[in-house]
């Protein structure tokens, strides 16, 4: 059986940072059982634990572009590589769309890998999501639900 | 000869942001620069006024790589002033949390930063397309380092569980257990680690300046020690501002150390490898001299092999740590709060990390200093890049600009923990 897993990165602490966990944990409580929700640090070798033996995988995480707060930025990470720039958390990390590339070198990312960033509002400690995120939030569980059911319709088929 | 300037706006695989400038007239070397341009932090700053008890949490922030170190430097500090004497089986423990942070710390570099300038790659990404199985090994290293920080300090970035006199939880023997089988499996990945380094292609290079590392009677010295040098300095943590000053230099938004009244020193894995050389463990010692080492390395480029020789012991001695480990009585001992002055060292991955708190009788922190290793190998980085220019001006500028990158990242160099200056001037027009 294919095993699909969904992953959050981010810090729930710092406002918007949290927003890809924020996904992850709405998910969790809708998505059927063959799914597999995860909250995961950035750490390039536990991410790609997260999702060795996956077939298909989906990141969530935060970004800061420059685009309006709430903006859901979607990339298809299995067909093409992810901007560094967008996805760049930390001159002291490696951010996820290094360990991606990092993963797609060494073999060990899934064949299906969609990756959603969230445009940030803001980083304040101890904060809520930001109006603007938390809606985008709403949104992406929808927008990740259905990815999810075109793709169990997609491998039944 | 003409005039040329070789410049890098931002260089790639050091933590932090920083920029290079040189400036040649025909082979004469005109100019040298390290320009830290990552913005001021005021971390200093964030600690007046605030309880000794928040130091070990505040100063952690500083490093998303190396906040164990500034944890015990900052403990350290701390607990000598106010007398505490911290039974052995929580420094040991404190010593494992530290060995973690060593393991992956300079996994990170020597692997994921530094080995693409040997062998010819961009980044580790390439690299890791032509060798995918010394990139898994690298990673391997790192996680492990990443998880005996999370088992010991609750979590493997920025730990939680350090608190001044000891630990707010410490782990049972069973736990630790757990780390056994992975950190013999990384010890044996760090063996290799040495063999694959040694064998790549070094420009031959020595530095004469003085090396500073922290040196303990009985072990190589990692969370605690004095403070001693090639020329003879033997300090006591509290000395240290007599020997070594901070200079504000206008390119940089780091402090630049010497010592004091002039004179370049060199702290990090070469300095304590040289002087401590006699205390890293059998196994350590014998990686270093099959891999051509000898009792001293002042060879920068060689610095990946001496990293490499750290994470053999780092992993042994974790090994051990966990071997002999008691349980404490208890996970952390009182500290009542003493009015004065008190001094802090230990070595973080990159060298020497200084703290000094100046408490009031309540606790309360009314000034604070900190010195990364990196602010104290600025003068030595910048001179080594001088002589490095040099020596190679023959070379088109892609292959010095190539050269001179490489001749930084040999320091590991963490411009984030560097930049702490208060002195912030604006100009305006």
């Amino acid at each position: 059986m294919s095993r699909t897993i969904v992953i959050g990165v981010g810090n729930r602490l710092r406002g918007d940072d949290g927003a890809g966990v924020a996904v992850a944990e709405r998910l969790s409580e809708r998505t059927s059982p063959d799914v597999e929700v995860v909250a995961c640090s950035e750490e390039p070798s536990r991410l790609m634990d997260a999702w060795e033996g996956a077939e298909s995988v989906v990141l969530v995480d935060t970004v800061s572009s420059g685009a309006p707060p709430g903006t859901i930025h979607r990339f298809d990470a299995g067909a093409e590589a992810v901007p560094a720039r967008t996805f760049r958390s930390s001159t002291h990390a490696i951010g996820i769309a290094e360990t991606i590339e990092l993963a797609r070198a060494l073999g060990r990312l899934p064949h299906r890998v969609r990756v959603y960033g969230v445009e940030a509002g803001g980083f304040t400690t101890g904060a809520d999501l930001t109006p603007a995120v938390e809606a985008a939030v709403t949104s992406l569980v929808e927008a990740v639900l259905q990815d999810l059911e075109e793709e169990r319709c997609t491998s039944v088929r | 000869m003409a005039k040329r300037t070789i410049v890098t706006d931002y260089l790639a695989r050091v933590e932090g942001e920083g920029a290079m400038t040189v400036q040649l007239d025909g082979d004469r070397v005109e100019h040298v620069e390290l320009r830290i341009f990552e913005p001021p932090r005021f971390f200093e700053a964030f600690l007046r006024g605030r309880s000794f008890r928040e130091a070990p949490d505040i100063t952690a922030r500083i490093c998303g790589i190396c906040p164990v170190a500034y944890q015990t430097s900052a403990v350290n500090a701390i607990e000598s002033l106010c007398g505490v004497e911290i039974p052995e089986p929580i420094r040991l423990l404190r010593r494992l949390l530290y060995c973690g942070e060593w393991i992956e710390s300079h996994a990170l570099h020597v692997y994921m930063l530094h080995a693409p300038d040997f062998l010819g790659y961009q980044s580790a990404i390439e690299l890791a397309r032509d060798a995918p199985e010394a990139v898994e090994r690298g990673l391997a290293l790192k996680r492990t380092g990443n998880d005996v920080m999370s088992l010991v300090g609750g979590r493997e970035i920025h730990p939680i569980n350090v608190r001044v006199g000891g630990f707010y939880r410490v782990p049972t023997r069973r736990e630790l257990h757990a780390l056994v089988e992975p950190l013999e499996r990384a010890r044996a990945a760090a063996i290799e680690t040495v063999q694959w380094t040694a064998g790549f292609d070094f420009p031959e290079r020595v530095v004469d300046c003085e090396l500073v590392a922290l040196s303990d009677p009985g072990e190589y010295a990692i969370e605690r020690g004095r403070i001693h040098s090639s020329r003879g300095l033997d300090l006591a943590p509290s000395e240290y501002d007599e020997h070594f000053e901070e200079l504000h230099v206008e390119r940089s938004n780091a402090l630049q150390s010497q010592l004091r009244g002039g004179g370049t020193y060199l702290c990090g894995p070469l300095a304590r490898y040289s002087l401590g050389f006699e205390r890293l463990s059998p196994l350590a010692r014998d990686a270093a001299t099959q891999a051509g080492l000898g009792a001293e390395c002042r060879d920068p480029f060689r610095s990946i092999v001496v990293r490499s020789v750290e994470l053999v012991y780092a992993c042994d001695e974790s090994l051990r740590l966990i071997e002999e480990y008691e349980e404490p009585d208890r996970p952390s001992e009182p500290v009542e709060p003493v009015a004065g002055t008190g001094y802090g060292v230990s070595e973080a991955p990159r060298g020497l990390l200084y703290h000094r708190y100046r408490l009031d009788a309540d606790g309360t922190i009314l000034d604070a200093k900190i010195v990364p290793p990196t602010s104290q190998n600025q003068l030595a980085i910048e001179d080594d890049l001088r002589d490095v220019v040099a020596r190679n001006t023959r070379l088109d500028d892609d292959a010095l600009r190539g050269l001179c990158e490489q001749t930084i990242r040999n320091y590991d160099p963490c411009i984030s923990c560097a930049t702490h200056f208060l002195d912030l001037q604006v100009n305006r027009k």
